[in-house]
């Protein structure tokens, strides 16, 4: 180091950034307190999401003081099981990265293999450089991403929007932030297969499956924002539905719970309708009984369809 | 001969950020944008060559600079312009265009004199 730097990196310094006044002004501090409002338990994950916003905070006062200038390698992996709140979180992280300065927009693009990969050749270039465009200057959430890889077929188109979307990773690195989404095990597989991708994605993120008492929350909050209420037995009956539910087949997560919340409305309207449509009350209207959860298939073993299978025929 | 047309044309050409910034504009104003080039700048010639789709949705003006640079790649012997075109129904015309890459020799527009029937005369235009 010359001796001008030197005295450019002591006037710098000399300078002071308060880390607590930025946190607030930024709305980091904002974005972290909503995420823990809104998204109830995984904790892992929302401890992961705070330290990166200390590390990019951190970062962004280093930058200010002349510290540092390169752009730090943003792209991340969720991994996790469906309906483990992926893509909400993303949505929130593109908040967090638009606070804080690191893309020009903040938004989010959420796109799956049919959006990116094209049906002939010629077709999945423009394809995804369109997805790229769309992208540019916020969150591109790529679901399923393991998808985009197909090893038992070396014709496949996926490798060529890969390729593009290692090049504008690299290239691009100002411009926009890739997240990657899916379940853990397939997404090891295609990291291994991709090692570029492995190289390019600073932060994993790993998604917990829910505990059913965090369902048993997340069905009160559901509830509570369609005003509705489970009475004692529909509580009790909800509870029983989780455990069970959660080892059948195509288990999602709080998309299982929100669908399963969905039918039991169908079914208190049925219910209410059946009755004779007298005179109701609000309560009447909003309460959720045991009779409208205890009639779901998953009491009785699942569906008829998935039964045989399990059975393994 | 320096061909003016469109906006900005009396301007020295604009830089790359005046470009950014003139597409952050248009996008404010949900416009698509359209990239076009020519090798003929003659004015009656209004339809240029669209380089890829017109593009819709973008939230950033990065997309159409990268679609620039590749246009620039492609075609940086003619003449490029952007096109801003607004969809609402009443509009659904270019709002605005202007030129942003020129070849590196332009041509001259000649004007040329025809005597017909009598002792009158018809004026063309071409480029050449």
């Amino acid at each position: 180091m010359d001796g001008g730097e030197s005295a450019d990196l002591a006037a710098s310094t000399a300078e002071h950034v308060d880390l607590a006044a930025e946190y607030e002004s930024s709305g980091v501090a904002e974005v972290l307190r909503e995420l823990d409002e809104e998204l109830i338990g995984l904790a892992p994950v929302k401890q992961r999401i705070r330290e990166t916003a200390a590390l990019l905070l951190v970062d962004r006062a280093r930058r200010s003081l002349g510290l540092t200038q390169d752009t730090p390698t943003l792209h991340m992996s969720f991994t996790g099981n469906p309906g483990t709140g992926k893509t909400t979180v993303a949505l929130k992280m593109a908040g967090l990265l638009h606070r804080l300065g690191y893309v020009r927009k903040g938004h989010l693009v959420s796109v799956t293999r049919d959006d990116l990969v094209g049906q002939y050749i010629g077709h999945t270039a423009p394809k995804t450089k369109e997805v790229l465009k769309k992208a540019m200057g916020g969150v591109l959430f790529i679901d399923e991403a393991y998808y985009l890889y197909k090893p038992d077929n070396e014709r496949d188109y996926g490798q060529e929007a890969i390729e593009i979307l290692l090049q504008v990773m690299e290239n691009n690195r100002d411009d926009l932030v890739v997240i990657m989404a899916g379940y853990a095990d397939r997404m090891d597989k295609f990291f291994t297969a991709n090692p570029g991708f492995r190289s390019r994605i600073a932060h994993h993120i790993d998604f917990p499956d829910y505990s059913d008492a965090e369902l048993e929350w997340i069905a009160g909050s559901m509830l509570a924002e369609r005003n509705y209420v489970l009475d004692k037995g529909a509580s009790a009956a909800l509870a029983d539905y989780i455990s069970l539910r959660r080892n059948q087949p195509h288990f999602a997560n709080a998309r299982s719970i929100r669908n399963a919340l969905d039918r039991a409305r169908l079914r208190q309207a049925n219910r209410l309708f059946e009755a004779g449509g007298g005179p109701l009350d609000a309560t009447a209207l909003s309460t959720i009984t045991e009779a409208d959860i205890r009639p779901s298939r998953v009491f009785s073993g699942g569906l008829v369809i998935d039964r045989p299978a399990a059975e393994g025929t | 001969m320096r061909i003016t047309q469109g906006c900005f044309s009396f301007l020295p050409d604009l830089t790359d950020d005046q470009i950014t910034a003139q597409v952050e504009y248009m996008l404010s104003r949900d416009w698509a944008v359209g990239i076009e080039f020519t090798d003929d700048p003659h004015p009656r010639n209004t339809y240029w060559e669209m380089f890829g789709h017109p593009m819709f949705d973008l939230k950033d003006a990065k997309g159409v600079m990268m679609e620039l640079e590749e246009c620039r790649k492609a075609h940086g012997e003619s003449y490029i312009r952007l096109v801003g075109f607004d969809a609402t129904r009443g509009f659904e015309t270019v709002m605005m265009s202007f030129i942003v890459n020129r070849p590196p020799e332009e041509p001259r527009l000649h004007m040329q004199r025809t005597d017909v029937a009598g002792r009158s005369q018809t004026y063309a235009w071409d480029a050449r």
